[in-house]
């Protein structure tokens, strides 16, 4: 559960198995429902538009893992979804809704294509710098909502969204002077797209069994790694915690939720704008900034979010999955069938695992319902 | 500055802008008067955009039936109303975290459109003009107001009734106390949980027919880009008129005015950088934000989910 009030899920099982048996196999059954149930719809609309089901999985696993180079390329493509899934899970945890990743991120790429063809360091130097001050792009973007939001009581969920719809026409003006994003080559066609990276401001590969893995990848998972550790076994992630549970409580223990809510939130900012320069350094998309740049990682990495249920360790496997679909709906090109329904299924897998815990808790709490009516 | 009031003069002179400006409220206004009567029950749904977007390619679909604008508007309700059922039934009844429902209905609507958009294509899909006589003839808004689309006059009965049903009726008297006190709305019988399904049921129907009338009465054809962020500026309308409902509609119009503004001006050959034009709509949303949302006070229970025995 993230975000405002989510009801406290009961830790302790207070009666005995109730008609379904134990709640864990009650809680692996409806897990298993949900997705089946997802991706039962996901095959019966690609049936209805005149497709077929198995040839489109057939194609999502040779884009996304089979074919040559493609486990790298998908390990490559989840880099930038899990910083911004990362974020997103700092900020929920916090108890506040960001929900403008796509255009902190994008703001982040933009950030990290102006210093990146204007810093005349070495390499080893200049891209960790770049890819911070893409992580201060997305911050300031999320620092505006969070100004926003204390200064002008403006709920953070529509100024993150507005905010976005700013964001892309924003690095558009930036296109058009080459003082800014635009670009300076003698490049005949060069209308809404930037500078060419120099080739050593690319994050570097691992080669590993013939796959191509972007250092992006490492870095993006030892984050994750890291703050998992963080939120779980430190006083910083139990703040957080508390913050994000109950914003009275901290109050009295002396946490301030103010203050623990905006860093959430400039953080959450900061690992989009990050995101944002990983996928401009790094293998996942073009290396040259251009309008409309982000492409849907943040709202993707957002869903990671989602789908991890704000779990750090989880977002890692979650982001993976989801950019398997983003790899392999490249092939789906011979199946007939629309790449869009890679959208559709993420969406419906995000919904279909939003059910099963609301159903543990109802559960639960009806079985405490009748605990307590048996005692009486 | 006296070059930019000659523009802002010349725009504000031609009936055009007016036209395109009351279009766009009407869209605003059956969006963000049923995401309003939500909101007084406690629900915001950000899936409003997902509706409206329903409730265009439903439209688009609809129409294909035998060509008729009425098929178009049902099958658009319609579908407005499948959306509204997965935020209701998912955050009021399973207590699903409702910001989180809304974004996914977002995105999955926007995927199954745009997928089924490229599979289906539905061809153009436009309502007959309706012009009042005499009325049309107001110099300036008469076109604007009167020679619309037929859909589009629904707006002038939908506002006020809207206004009898939560203000004048015991369900609207219920809708209200689920918005500012649940837990006393609740021991006074009020099924809250069932009273904010309803809203966003009607929300969907309301919604589903704004996201139509794009297609029918303005566009005349589906686009995956069709409404574009235009639900989130009607929830931004509900919050800038403070929870009422004649605020909520004077920000209606002034969101529609100003994105009308933003696509006369280049029509009129201003130069003016597309990115202000662009950004217009949401800029201004945020600014009267900044200006209104300190002064104003929201339902108290807005965005709290209502779980018996739990505050």
């Amino acid at each position: 559960m993230s975000a405002t009030a989510a009801p406290p899920v009961p830790s302790t099982q207070l009666t005995q198995p109730g008609r379904f048996g134990s709640t864990e196999r009650f809680a692996v059954g409806a897990y298993a429902i949900s997705i089946l149930s997802a991706l039962f719809l996901s095959g019966l609309l690609v049936a209805m538009t005149g497709g077929s089901a198995t040839s489109v999985f057939d194609a999502l696993l040779d884009g996304s893992l089979r074919s040559p180079g493609a486990w790298g390329l998908t390990a490559t493509t989840m880099a930038p979804l899990l910083l911004v899934a990362v974020g997103s899970i700092l900020s929920s945890r916090a108890g506040l809704v960001n929900i403008g990743q796509e255009g902190q991120l994008i703001l982040g790429s933009a950030f990290a294509a102006y210093l990146a063809v204007r810093l005349p360091l070495h390499a080893a130097v200049s891209l960790p710098v770049t890819l911070l001050f893409a992580g201060f792009g997305g911050l300031l973007w999320a620092g505006l909502a969070a100004l926003l939001k204390r200064r002008f009581a403006i709920p953070e969920v529509l100024s993150t969204l507005l905010l976005t719809f700013i964001a892309f026409p924003f690095t558009v003006l930036g296109l058009r002077f080459q003082s800014l994003l635009g670009d300076r080559s003698e490049r005949v066609n060069h209308v809404n797209t930037g500078e060419q990276l120099p080739e050593d401001m690319r994050l570097p590969n691992l080669a590993l069994f013939g796959n191509q893995i972007d250092s992006g990848a490492l870095l993006a998972v030892g984050v994750a790694v890291v703050l998992a550790v963080v939120l779980a076994r430190s006083v910083l992630g139990f703040k957080l915690d508390i913050v994000g549970k109950n914003p009275r409580t901290a109050q009295r223990f002396g946490i301030s939720a103010t203050r623990a809510g905006v860093l959430a939130l400039l953080a959450s900012g900061f690992f989009a704008g990050v995101a944002g320069g990983v996928l401009l350094t790094g293998g996942a998309a073009s290396d040259r900034f251009s309008a409309g740049y982000s492409n849907n990682f943040g709202w993707d990495g957002l869903l990671v979010a989602l789908l991890a249920r704000n779990r750090m360790a989880l977002a890692i496997p979650m982001a993976f999955v989801f950019a398997s679909l983003r790899t392999g709906s490249s092939f789906l090109a011979s199946t007939g069938v629309d790449r869009k329904i890679t959208d559709v299924v993420q969406a419906l897998l995000v919904l279909a695992l939003l059910i099963p815990p609301a159903l543990i808790f109802l559960r639960e709490r009806r079985q405490a319902l009748a605990a307590t009516r048996e005692r009486v | 500055v006296s070059d930019f009031l000659g523009a802002l003069a010349d725009i504000f002179s031609a009936d055009a802008t007016y036209n395109s400006a009351f279009q766009l409220a009407v869209l605003f206004a059956f969006a963000a008067v049923g995401e309003w009567v939500s909101e007084r029950s406690g629900a915001l749904n950000i899936s409003v955009e997902a509706m409206l977007l329903a409730g265009a390619f439903g439209a688009a679909m609809g129409f294909q039936l035998g060509n008729l604008a009425i098929m178009g508007l049902l099958v658009g309700m319609a579908a407005g109303v499948g959306v509204a059922s997965v935020q209701a039934n998912l955050s009021h009844r399973l207590s699903a975290d409702q910001f989180v429902v809304g974004l996914a209905l977002n995105v999955l609507v926007f995927g199954l459109a745009a997928f089924l958009d490229s599979a289906w294509g539905p061809g153009p899909a436009r309502a007959a003009t309706f012009e009042i006589p005499l009325l049309v003839d107001i110099p300036l808004v008469g076109q604007a107001l009167f020679g619309r689309p037929w859909p589009a006059y629904f707006v002038y009965a939908f506002v006020p009734l809207m206004w009898w049903l939560v203000f004048r009726t015991r369900w609207g008297l219920e809708v209200r106390a689920s918005g500012e006190n649940p837990q006393s709305a609740d021991v006074s019988g009020v099924d809250v949980n069932a009273r904010r399904r309803q809203t966003i049921y009607l929300l969907g129907i309301t919604a589903g027919f704004g996201g139509a009338f794009v297609v029918l009465g303005q566009v005349g054809q589906f686009q995956p880009s069709i409404i574009g962020g235009r639900g989130f500026i009607a929830i931004a309308a509900v919050l800038f008129g403070g929870w009422t409902l004649r605020g909520t509609v004077l920000g209606c119009l002034i969101f529609g005015l100003v994105e009308a503004v933003a696509i006369a001006a280049p029509v009129k050959g201003y130069e003016v950088d597309p990115f202000f034009l662009d950004a217009a709509p949401y800029f201004v949303a945020i600014v009267v934000m900044m200006l209104f949302a300190r002064r104003v006070r929201e339902p108290a229970a807005l965005t709290r989910p209502f779980i018996r025995g739990l505050k």
